[in-house]
Parts: structure tokens; C-alpha cells; sequence
């Protein structure tokens, strides 16, 4: 029972990364644009040339995200913590993904991928807070 | 148009892959940063899938002289790792580990049931705004 539970979160696991990669991937062979999440909404209107690419990935990810919320809203759980912890935590994640110029896509997905060290940098110290914090604050309220 | 639309395809392909990883639950995120406790595994190999896809593309897509749709390819310039970066990713972390959210996902989650990913989104454009206005090394 637990095997197979371990199992099929390990092929959800790898299925669901394999569609992230592949949505990156496209980002970059059509657009030749990094798929950094954090960098792609905090120059959403910059007038750069790259307006219309971020709008539309932004527009494919909030309505896809909608439609399968409405499909099946199992697939999204509830927030871990209280509206005043979560707008802490999304100030918080605004001021560090500029600062440090990405997030779990950018410099995770992609960066690791590209094997840049600052990415690799970024990641193994924001995966040292993140569970840090977690360990003080714990997984949940 | 084809622009967007071919962008917004790509955003689709991402966020269908959050919601098939498990990775649109938070308690997911946090039970796999929660190492001491009872550690849910399940994020490394949604990270795992990603890497192995988008390393065997990037491979094929550098060959190329350009994108299909712009005249370059838009390579991150930055190369320094200095303490703006480490900074940042510390201050990144905090506020994932205490939310479970990161960007794609809570922008993914907007509309699925109680407001929680759309305070934290808020709160997190209102963070990257102040972060730009503030900063005077802001590209």
C-alpha cells in the first residue's frame, strides 16, 4: 500500500516535471526566453520587446491554472497558513526573486539545467532557508 | 498574436505540469522542505523531470542561431555571485518555506478556492514593485 502510494507520487512526480520542462522548453525554441516565473511577472509590462511574450505565458498559466481549479479542485490545496502569514511570505518572496533575480523555475529549472553557478548558488541557499524556516515555523499553522 | 499564443501555450504546458507534480498542493512544498519531520519527497522528482526534459532541449535549442519567433536567443548577462544574489535567495526562501508558494505556482492556484494564493500574489507584487523602485541597480 505505501509502495504503491510511493510509486505513484514518483510518476506524478517525474510526468508533471517532464510537462514543466517541456513548457520551458518551448519558452526558449519559439521565444528564446528564460522560463523564470518570478522575472517573467516583475517585468510583465516593461517595454523591452518582450511584452507580449511574458503577458501570454502569464495568461497561459493564471487561465490554465483556473480551468483545472475548476475541473478538479482536489489538485489545489489549502493555504498552510493564515492570510497575514501568506502576504508576510509573498512580500518576502516579491523582495528576494528580485534581488536575487529568480525563483524554483528560473534559477531551479532552467538554471540547473544550464548549469549556471549562480543558479546553482541561489538554489541550494533559498532550499537552506526555505527549510530552515520550516523547521522553526513548521510545514503548516 | 502568434506571439502570445505560443507563449501562452508554453505557460499552459507549465502550469498542467505543477498540477500533475502535486506541486498547486503547499502542504506538498512544505512537507518536502520539512526534512526533519515527516519528509514528502515528491518536489525532487518534479524537479528531477523538469531538469532531465529542459537539459535534453537545451542541448537540440543552442544548435540554433536564434528562437523561432525573435532575431536571439535571450540568455540571462549576469555572471557575478555576489551578496545581492545570495541575499535575494535567502529572503526567496523565508517566505517559500513559510507559504509553500512560489511564484508559478500560487499565479497557477489564483483562482482555486479560498483567497490564500491571491494574498500571497498581492503581497508579492507589491514586494518585486518596492524591490525596484528602491533599487538602484534595478534592470
Amino acid at each position: 500500500m505505501v509502495r504503491t502510494v510511493m510509486m505513484g507520487a514518483t510518476v506524478q512526480g517525474l510526468t508533471g516535471g517532464a510537462l514543466i520542462g517541456l513548457g520551458a522548453a518551448m519558452l526558449l525554441l519559439v521565444h528564446g526566453r528564460i522560463a523564470g516565473i518570478s522575472g517573467i511577472l516583475g517585468r510583465a509590462v516593461d517595454t523591452d520587446g518582450g511584452r507580449t511574450v511574458r503577458l501570454g505565458f502569464l495568461a497561459g498559466l493564471i487561465v490554465t491554472g483556473a480551468i483545472l481549479a475548476a475541473l478538479q479542485s482536489s489538485a489545489f490545496g489549502a493555504g498552510v497558513r493564515g492570510a497575514p502569514a501568506l502576504a508576510i511570505a509573498g512580500v518576502l518572496v516579491g523582495i528576494g526573486t528580485t534581488l536575487g533575480n529568480g525563483c524554483t523555475s528560473g534559477h531551479g529549472v532552467c538554471g540547473i539545467s544550464r548549469r549556471s553557478p549562480r543558479s546553482i548558488v541561489a538554489v541550494l541557499t533559498f532550499m537552506l532557508t526555505a527549510a530552515l524556516t520550516v523547521a522553526l515555523v513548521g510545514a503548516h499553522a | 498574436m502568434k506571439t502570445f499564443m505560443f507563449a501562452a501555450l508554453a505557460g499552459a504546458l507549465f502550469a498542467a505540469g505543477l498540477v500533475v507534480g502535486g506541486m498547486t498542493i503547499p502542504a506538498k512544498v512544505t512537507g518536502f522542505l520539512d526534512v526533519g519531520g515527516a519528509w514528502d519527497p515528491q518536489l525532487a522528482f518534479v524537479m528531477a523531470g523538469a531538469v532531465a526534459v529542459y537539459a535534453a532541449f537545451l542541448r537540440i535549442i543552442r544548435r540554433r542561431a536564434a528562437p523561432l519567433l525573435d532575431a536571439r536567443f535571450h540568455w540571462p548577462s549576469e555572471r557575478t555571485i555576489d551578496a545581492r544574489l545570495v541575499c535575494g535567495a535567502s529572503v526567496f526562501g523565508v517566505g517559500w518555506g513559510l507559504s509553500g508558494y512560489c511564484p508559478g505556482h500560487a499565479l497557477a492556484s489564483l483562482t482555486a478556492g479560498a483567497p490564500s494564493a491571491l494574498v500571497f500574489v498581492v503581497a508579492m507584487i507589491g514586494g518585486m514593485a518596492i524591490t525596484r523602485v528602491l533599487d538602484p541597480a534595478r534592470r
